[in-house]
């Protein structure tokens, strides 16, 4: 059963009044498979967003289908497996965390003690148990942050879907979502959540898809799509390196960096690295370091949004 | 519990945690309070003073409630995204609607209740007699909000706070006009502002028909008849306001 399941789906948004037209996701077909954790990668203003609002019916496609749980999303009923944390989440500023979390329990049905229960659970996962019994009002945005991630798991969902959960956090509070995230996967949860910062996406994701301009451009395991082994490029620096041996060095296709009594030469072939390993022994350099350079996400990210540009 | 009272009475929460309330409760208080002032100014009719002066009160902060604070439920959520993880939840959007609706009506309820006993306490302390027309009155004024709250939820699915408060209010002001609405219409013979203004006679609420409070101060019977046609309408005409609402409601973007 596959816990998240998207075919052609397309939302194109009207502006104004005028005939002007974006399209926010075009005919996206998406596969999410039980257990894993996905990261779903775009610049801003890919479509990241506006998926994810498609998939819990906040906006209504303009074609495509997509089914949670094998169940079609338009049936509501299918949400009570679904947890969900907004972009830049709002809450009830009037409620304090303990009775935000209630009011949503209740939503689901929950009540009693063993609502309670969870709550104590969720507020310990999330670190707020001091701050149970202040209003939303007062909350930072890290603190907002945290609360939306525990109201997201207050019905023990099977499918979490967390747009941008990272964003507004300290290095802390990174870690301790990426921990949570982590956790949850442990417990046999699915994870979908979107994000632009990619070295917690290589550190937790199983799988990833790129999103570039509404368009879906890459999707797979992360070491998959960049390679293990393919070494991009190397950079060696050398100390006290004779002028005809840089020379030499630039001859071979190495691009030479000078420092002070230090050259950093940079090759794109790594096959050429042991001809400007013998270049330095032979003109009495001194190597003070050699450092491959591998394929990473964020290479791999840039090079597929590299049209988009800056707006 | 189920899912509309849960939410009716988390709003009914937040418009208690609202300050705007209690500002306005306070002066409607005051100013029935101070009619006790205004009639001793007057010889005669001291009671027919207090009488008036304390169902217009309750009437006029009511709306002033059932617009200023209704407003905000449903378009201040879809503003303030606060409706994003609302719809995530296992909720009909319908359901919410009505939850919410319910919420604001049992506010008023309170409201109008604390009002009405400021009203009668008003009443004993000046030496009047109580008598139950205006608790009919009072009814009716309850009535009328239900009404009004219907429209204000129903503007405030598609516009912003600010439109769907002025919007209300609009009708509000016409509702009470629909009568000459009638005989303006009547005036202009068979023409097409004819058509237009008798369509508006019957598609906006008829308010007037939930005043009954000159007949309740200067002591004209209230017919029970009178109040169960009234009621009905106001709940029929609620009702495909609500229903509207919902239609609207249920196939928006929340953007
Ligand atoms: N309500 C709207 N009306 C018109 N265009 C919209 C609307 N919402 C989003 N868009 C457009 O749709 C595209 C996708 O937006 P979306 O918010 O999904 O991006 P995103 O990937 O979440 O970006 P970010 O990383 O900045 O959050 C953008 O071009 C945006 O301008
Ligand atoms: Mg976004």
């Amino acid at each position: 059963m596959k816990p998240l399941r998207v075919e052609g789906l397309t939302k194109e948004f009207r502006l104004g009044l005028g005939r002007q037209r974006v399209m926010a996701l075009d005919r996206l077909d998406l596969e999410v498979e039980p257990g894993e954790i996905f990261g779903f990668l775009g610049h801003n203003g890919a479509g990241k967003t506006t998926t994810i609002k498609l998939l819990l019916g906040l906006l209504f496609p303009t074609a495509g289908r997509a089914w949670i749980l094998e169940r079609p999303i338009e049936e509501v009923a299918v949400k009570q497996h679904v947890g969900f944390l907004p972009e830049s989440p709002y809450f009830y500023e009037y409620l304090t965390a303990e009775e935000f979390l209630t009011f949503y329990g209740q939503l689901f049905g929950l009540g009693g003690q063993s609502l309670v229960k969870k709550i104590d659970e969720l507020l310990a996962m999330v670190s707020l148990a001091d701050a149970r019994h202040l209003p939303l009002r007062k909350f930072s945005k890290g603190m907002l942050q945290r609360i939306g991630l525990a109201q997201a798991l207050i019905n023990d969902p099977q499918v979490v879907i967390l747009d941008e959960p990272m964003s507004g956090l300290d290095p802390i509070g990174r870690r301790d979502v990426r921990d949570i995230i982590l956790h949850l996967k442990d417990e046999g949860k699915t994870i979908f959540f979107s994000t632009h910062i990619l070295p917690d996406v290589e550190m937790i994701c199983d799988r990833v898809g790129i999103l570039v301009k509404g368009q879906l451009r890459a999707v797979g395991a992360v070491h998959e799509l960049v390679g293990t082994t393919a070494v991009t490029s190397v950079e060696i620096l050398v100390e006290r390196l004779a002028e005809v041996g840089i020379r030499k060095a630039e001859e071979l296709g190495g691009k030479v960096v000078r420092r002070g009594d230090q050259v950093l030469i940079k090759l794109d072939d790594e096959h050429k690295v042991d001809q400007v390993l013998d270049l330095i022994r032979r003109h009495a350099g001194r190597l003070v370091s050699l450092v491959p350079h591998k394929r990473s996400l964020e290479d791999l990210f840039l090079k597929e949004t590299a049209e988009v540009g800056r707006t | 519990m189920n899912r509309i009272t849960v939410i009716a009475l988390n709003t009914f929460r937040e418009t208690l945690r609202d300050k705007i309330l209690y500002n306005l409760v306070f002066f409607g208080l005051l100013l029935i309070g101070s009619s006790i002032l205004l009639s001793t100014l007057t010889i005669g009719e001291q009671v027919k003073i207090i009488e008036d002066i304390g169902l217009a009160s309750i009437n006029l902060f009511g709306v002033i409630i059932a617009i200023f604070v209704g407003i905000g439920l449903v378009s201040k959520e879809i503003e303030k995204r606060t409706i994003f993880t609302i719809i995530a939840k296992p909720v009909p959007r319908y359901l919410f609607l009505l939850g919410k609706y319910s919420g604001l009506a049992l506010t008023l309820l309170v409201n109008v209740g604390i009002m009405a006993a400021g009203f009668f306490l008003t009443i004993l302390v000046s030496k009047a007699g109580l008598h139950l027309a205006l608790l009919k009155a009072i009814g009716l004024i309850f009535m009328e909000l239900l009404v009004i709250t219907a429209v204000a939820v129903m503007f405030s699915t598609f516009t912003t706070p600010t439109l769907s408060a002025t919007f209300t209010l609009a009708i509000y002001v016409i509702g009470h006009l629909t009568d000459d609405l009638k005989v303006l219409g009547a005036k202009m013979g068979e023409s097409l502002t004819k058509t237009i203004l008798d369509g508006l006679y019957y598609l906006l609420p008829n308010l007037d028909y939930f005043n009954v409070k000159g007949q309740a101060v200067h002591g004209l019977p209230i017919e029970p008849s009178y109040l169960v046609s009234a009621a009905t309408y106001g709940i029929a005409y609620s009702t495909m306001l609500l229903i509207l609402a919902c239609l609207i409601f249920q196939r928006r973007d929340f953007k």
